[in-house]
């Protein structure tokens, strides 16, 4: 197996002018010519029956191509041996897809097994992946059956890296759990993937979860067409068509200002009178807003630099004081940030990711 | 009916090689008919078409009274013990070519696409992920087919064997009851155990469907 380097702009998944016809006369992916960069995330969405899970599929040689180039680090794939190809590529299939037969570890030592290493290599191996992803090391011992549906996913997530691959398949992984581990799943994928830097193409009809992991976006049309292929906060200042458009919803704009962090809004400091006060802890960590008459406490979430402007423009609707209290790392507060100033912010930034791509925000 | 306790002490030797020779008979055929359904469950199991035909030809053999099969393959086999195990063996594999195709595709779609996913090869995945699987199912085919071979072999008196069979003729011809009651008691004990020995092997080959969640 050829090890990959992560490298700018080098190009690790290329399809050319791909075309799939079922067997029933179905098309379900029209001359797809794509290109996914090594160490990004290429999120693949569209609605059921779009051809993504057939693009998807067709990498690893799930599903042959009709008629078109899938080249995986420059091969192509019809040229490799099937088996051995799939083996090199990491595959997270929908509701974990676990052998149930099989204990935790045993799931994850898959593919090393069948590369051949020693099943003591291979066990320790899955071990440390254990850990990775975030489970206990006494989860190894068990039975898929005996973990949660978010415990299942992150052990289809750590057999998927058994064999440190270069490529990782994920086909709406996390679709089968609750919106909250949803959540976790999505952050702890994120963290790994700074670590890992993995060419994934991830399958998902969730536009958020396209946004939220997305180094590029696909959008599929039926028939399996390519409609769009952009960064997030390009595709959502500027879809390509009303399809686009109707795809990424009616909260469009929000959704850019949540890929925009707080970061570069000003800020003052706290108020020390007026109708609403700060509440501070001994360690200066805001708690509350007060009014001045001391008969009202609203709660309130500070924010951090990292935090987006979504939050922020979240948070100020909320705040009495139409203030946003901001904090450091540690929590303490730094200062406060006007309604105002956000809602400007959040304006420039949506012509600025219209400017960047040439033009203004489509209507 | 009284039973004659001192003829039974008189005939301890005789007993047991008839139990052992009953019980081989049995054990002979299971195996012979696993050797056999595996394969062609697995065919039955891949190719669609072969599936009905498999199927309806086993259950037309089950359909034959054991008796008259045994009256058929004398001509091939005479009065010997194969011509009881092969009987037998037909026997057994109406139930075993049933539950191992069963068992086959009681195996999620989803865990097969994993094992191809994951670069497994198709030998290696009926293997290590089919049959495995399949086994609590198998099992339960082998199970029936044990019992039901240890209460068929005494039909195979008719032809000069029948194990423990040869104390019901033994008994009947003599107006004898205790030889009778002893036979099925034998009998039954030995469907029982093996049944229970059969029970623990399952237990033991497939723990991760023990401690349920």
């Amino acid at each position: 197996m050829t090890i990959y380097r992560p490298g700018k702009g080098h190009l690790m998944i290329q399809f050319d002018t791909v075309h799939k016809r079922f067997p029933n006369g179905t098309t379900a992916v029209h001359d797809l010519s794509l290109e996914m960069p090594e160490g990004g995330v290429t999120v693949l969405v569209g609605s059921s029956g779009c051809g993504k899970t057939t693009t998807l599929r067709m990498i690893n040689r799930m599903v042959e191509p009709t008629s078109g180039t899938i080249r995986v680090g420059g091969k192509d794939v019809l040229e490799q041996d099937a088996a051995e190809l799939r083996r090199s590529i990491g595959y997270v299939i929908q509701q974990s897809g676990l052998f149930p037969h099989r204990t935790v570890l045993d799931n994850i030592a898959t593919v090393p097994l069948l590369l051949g290493w020693g099943r003591r290599k291979a066990r320790s191996r899955a071990a440390e992946l254990l850990e990775t992803v975030g489970l206990n090391a006494d989860a190894g011992k068990r039975y898929p059956h005996q973990l949660s549906g978010g415990q299942q996913q992150r052990v289809g997530v750590a057999r998927a890296l058994a064999a440190d691959p270069p490529v990782l398949l994920m086909d709406e992984p996390f679709g089968a759990v609750d919106p909250v581990v949803r959540t976790q799943l999505q952050d702890e994928l994120l963290r790994l993937q700074k670590e890992l830097s993995k060419t994934i193409v991830f399958v998902t009809h969730d536009i958020d979860e396209a946004v939220r992991l997305g180094d590029q976006i696909a959008v599929f049309r039926t028939g399996g067409h390519l409609v769009q292929c952009a960064a997030p906060a390009e595709l959502l200042a500027r879809p390509a068509d009303d399809f686009v458009a109707d795809f990424l919803g009616a909260e469009r704009g929000l959704k850019l200002l949540s890929l925009t962090t707080l970061a570069d809004v000003p800020q003052a400091a706290a108020p020390q009178d007026g109708p609403w006060t700060l509440v501070l802890d001994e360690a200066r960590k805001p708690q509350a807003w007060r009014s001045r008459s001391k008969d009202a406490e609203v709660p309130l979430r500070p924010l951090k630099d990292g935090d987006s402007l979504l939050s922020a423009l979240n948070e100020s609707v909320t705040s009495p004081a139409g203030l946003v209290a901001r904090v450091d790392g540690e929590g303490r507060l730094t200062g406060v940030t006007s309604r105002e100033d956000i809602h400007e912010h959040a304006g420039r930034a949506h012509s600025a990711a219209g400017a960047a791509t040439g033009a203004g925000v489509a209507a | 009916m009284t039973v004659d306790w001192s003829w039974i002490g008189d005939h301890t030797d005789d007993l047991t090689s008839l139990t052992v020779s009953h019980l081989e008979a049995a054990l002979t055929a299971v195996l012979l008919g696993l050797l056999i359904s595996l394969p062609l469950a697995v065919l039955a199991h891949r190719v669609r078409p072969l599936r009905g035909l498999l199927l309806g030809l086993s259950n037309v053999l089950f359909t034959i009274p054991s008796i008259a099969v045994f009256v058929l393959l004398l001509p091939v086999s005479g009065l010997t013990r194969t011509t009881t195990v092969i009987g037998l063996t037909i026997y057994t594999l109406v139930v075993l070519l049933r539950n191992t195709v069963e068992g086959l595709d009681s195996v999620p779609a989803r865990t097969k696409e994993a094992a191809k996913a994951m670069g497994t090869r198709p030998l290696r995945t009926l293997l290590t992920v089919e049959l495995p699987l399949a086994l609590p199912v198998i099992m339960a085919g082998v199970r029936i087919a044990t019992v039901m071979s240890i209460s068929l072999v005494s039909v195979a008196t008719y032809i000069g064997d029948g194990g423990l069979g040869q104390l019901f003729t033994d008994g009947f011809q003599r107006d004898f009851p205790t030889p009778v009651i002893v036979g099925v008691v034998l009998t039954l004990l030995l469907a029982l155990v093996a049944d229970a020995l059969l029970v623990a092997v399952q237990y033991a080959l497939t723990p991760w469907t023990r401690r349920r969640a």
